[in-house]
């Protein structure tokens, strides 16, 4: 009789466990939906207002006031992410194979600790140390240098960090095969390490990028806001970008204005995700020709 | 064109051909040559041109850790421990003389009190964390434990447009939408709500949305990307053959993923949020759009309004620069350092959990390097 009490007991028990376990996942699967419904939301939520105003005259015209196109911001940032992408780029994938490869532990610890103590201070600390240092007191006033600075500043540390990581990640065999062959440290590193870590790197320099099209604060003191298409001069010369028009003029009662802010916004989405996809893309590309 | 008719010569066993093959091999033996120099040279330059580069985050650290501290100094000397306990913030009278304090010329009427940013800053990131951290646990345990690798790669994607979303964008969302729906959905629980300690706290007018909740939302919605990558790379590196003894002992995925999983995680699970609360800290633009950006009072319930450090630095730096004296943007330096300070904590104490599971730290990054 016990015994079959005891299995009675177990199958309750069992059931609750079931019960248990379904819930659970149920939460579980709640909250993957909860990182999906936000995006959707915001990406709909933008697109579907700024849809039926966008026209061709967008990428045509420059800003007028608070209405007319977005030409001036779009080659802005345009400019800037060329900019930063190569200041941050050399610098950061530099630092990555420093660190990874040539540094004494010592000097590798603190040079990491130092990256990544870099990438947690906030960028607007970052953007107003531009501010007073770059603009003021070495006088470059709201320019593509001052700001490209500062992006550089904030972004370098995911650049450096992706490619050390992508670097350690490299199977130590392939290196020693390629040094068996007899192959210069430098043949070594450019043919085989950069090239197996390719992939990653690509993710962190496009990551980086991803980060500084969308950075507004710190270029409020540093890129100033221009309604003329940016010129030449790297410094002394306020250039648009397009994370201003979303701040400046999202609570605007004008309706062009309004406008001007979901165009803005609608533009940056597409070109985050577009970023995103070239870097998936690109990964695939890359690690075509790697083992595994 | 030209090469035929002298290949037509070689067979025919011209000599003038054989200088001419020679000069082919001397300059394909310069060529390599040059080569092998280049590579000697860069073999010896790569080190030293690659240190240089890896200076220059730290130089760059320091730079901005200097000058902040020194735009910041007279204001810390001024402001004293002030800065910290009282609540009026104001710039003072443009128009009287300065008058002369510890030192530092000052307008009249000048004080500082950063109080309530900073309260602001911590409830709203700790409203994010509430928000953040649970989702990003779940998630990251589905994506570990029950999901393909095809499914969890789109999940990592969705993770990473999350991160790419800009601030701004998110504070857009916030203003325009999130912020009106939620203050028309909890209208009811806002006035419904008794009156008496702590339910006080969820009691007020909703007003357009903008206040601590929606600031509260929208930072926890941005710090998932972190939280939840970095608890999934953890999860990851439980070793297989502790999930399997649990399923041979007769245990559910649930009790595997309680018992044997999160034990093993759970310090880093805890770095993982501090990660996030570190950029919540330092988070700005999607804050400023989202909270009211008051100054100079606290939230009283959740509903109202209130900012955090790095919106006021954001919003405040115009008005600063009417300040003849500099002292506005001084303060405002001393807010900047308090910031880095605050998130500095945050982010050594996330190395510190993080360093036994060997994971990297910076954040986002953890994305990229482990797809």
């Amino acid at each position: 009789m016990s015994h079959k009490a005891d299995t009675i007991q177990q199958r309750a028990n069992n059931s609750r466990r079931s019960r248990v376990d379904k819930v659970m996942w149920a939460l579980c699967y709640g909250g993957l939906l909860t990182i999906v419904v936000p995006i959707v939301w915001i990406i709909y939520q933008v697109v579907a207002r700024a849809l039926p105003h966008i026209s061709m005259s967008v990428f045509t015209t420059n800003t007028i006031g608070n209405g007319g196109g977005l030409r001036q911001a779009i080659l802005g940032t345009v400019i800037l992410l060329i900019m930063v992408g190569t200041m941050a780029g050399v610098t950061g994938v530099g630092a990555g194979i420093y660190i990874s490869q040539f540094a004494p532990k010592r000097v590798g610890g603190i040079l990491r600790g130092a990256i990544e103590i870099l990438a947690g201070v906030p960028s607007i600390v970052a953007g107003f140390v531009g501010y007073i240092t770059l603009v003021i007191e070495l006088h470059w006033s709201f320019s593509i240098w001052a700001a490209s600075f500062v992006l550089a500043a904030i972004v370098v540390p995911y650049i450096a960090k992706t490619t050390e990581i992508s670097l350690r990640g490299v199977p130590l065999a392939m290196r020693e095969s390629g040094q068996a062959l007899g192959l210069a440290d430098s043949l070594v590193l450019r043919k085989i390490l950069l090239k197996s870590a390719s992939p990653g790197i690509v993710t962190g320099l496009i990551l980086a990028l991803a980060i500084s099209v969308g950075e507004t604060a710190p270029l409020l003191y540093t890129a100033g806001w221009s309604t003329t298409n940016p010129t030449f001069s790297l410094s002394h010369s306020p250039v648009g970008y397009l994370t201003y028009p979303i701040w400046t003029f999202y609570d605007y009662p004008i309706k062009s204005a309004s406008y001007l802010a979901l165009e803005s916004a609608m533009i940056l989405i597409m070109l985050v995700i577009g970023l995103i996809v070239v870097s998936h893309v690109l990964r695939r590309i890359l690690s075509k020709h790697l083992p595994e | 064109m030209d090469s035929l008719p002298r290949l037509a010569v070689n067979q025919a066993g011209d000599t003038t051909s054989v200088s001419g093959l020679g000069s082919v091999l001397w300059w394909r033996r310069a060529w390599v040559k040059i080569g092998g120099t280049w590579t000697k040279v860069s073999d010896r330059a790569t080190p030293a041109v690659t240190a240089i580069m890896a200076v220059v985050p730290f130089v760059a650290l320091i730079l901005i850790g200097v000058f902040l501290f020194k735009e910041a100094f007279p204001a810390i000397k001024v402001n004293g421990v002030n800065f910290l306990t009282h609540s009026k913030w104001s710039v003072g009278s443009e128009y009287a003389n300065p008058i002369k304090k510890s030192g530092v010329s000052i307008p009249v009427g000048a004080t500082y009190g950063a109080w309530p940013l900073v309260l602001g800053t911590l409830e709203a990131s700790v409203l994010a964390l509430i928000v953040a951290v649970p989702v990003s646990i779940l998630s990251a345990l589905v994506v570990v434990e029950k999901l393909s690798s095809r499914v969890s790669h789109w999940v990592g994607a969705c993770l990473e447009i999350l991160v790419g979303i800009p601030s701004v964008i998110y504070g857009l969302w916030g203003a325009l939408t999130l912020g009106p729906f939620l203050s028309h959905h909890l209208g009811w629980v806002a006035s419904h709500v008794p009156n008496v300690p702590i339910l006080r706290f969820f009691r007020g007018p909703t007003y357009n949305g903008e206040g601590l909740l929606t600031a509260g939302v929208v930072l926890g919605i941005m710090i998932i990307p972190i939280v939840a990558s970095t608890s999934r790379d953890l999860m990851r590196q439980v070793p297989q053959s502790l999930k399997d003894g649990g399923r041979a002992l007769g245990m559910t995925d649930s009790e595997i993923a309680l018992k044997i999983v999160w034990p093993w995680v759970k310090s880093g699970v805890v770095g993982a949020t501090f990660l996030g609360l570190g950029r919540a800290l330092g988070e700005t633009m999607a804050v400023l759009m989202t909270s009211g950006a008051v100054l100079g009072t606290t939230a009283h319930s959740i509903f109202s309004n209130m900012n955090t450090i790095a919106a006021t630095i954001v919003s405040q730096l115009d008005s600063a620069q009417t300040d003849g004296t500099g002292f506005a943007v001084r303060s405002l330096a001393e807010l900047g350092c308090l910031l880095i300070l605050i998130t500095l904590v945050c982010n050594v104490g996330a190395k510190l959990l993080l360093r036994r599971f060997g994971t990297t730290t910076v954040a986002g990054a953890t994305i990229a390097a482990n797809e």
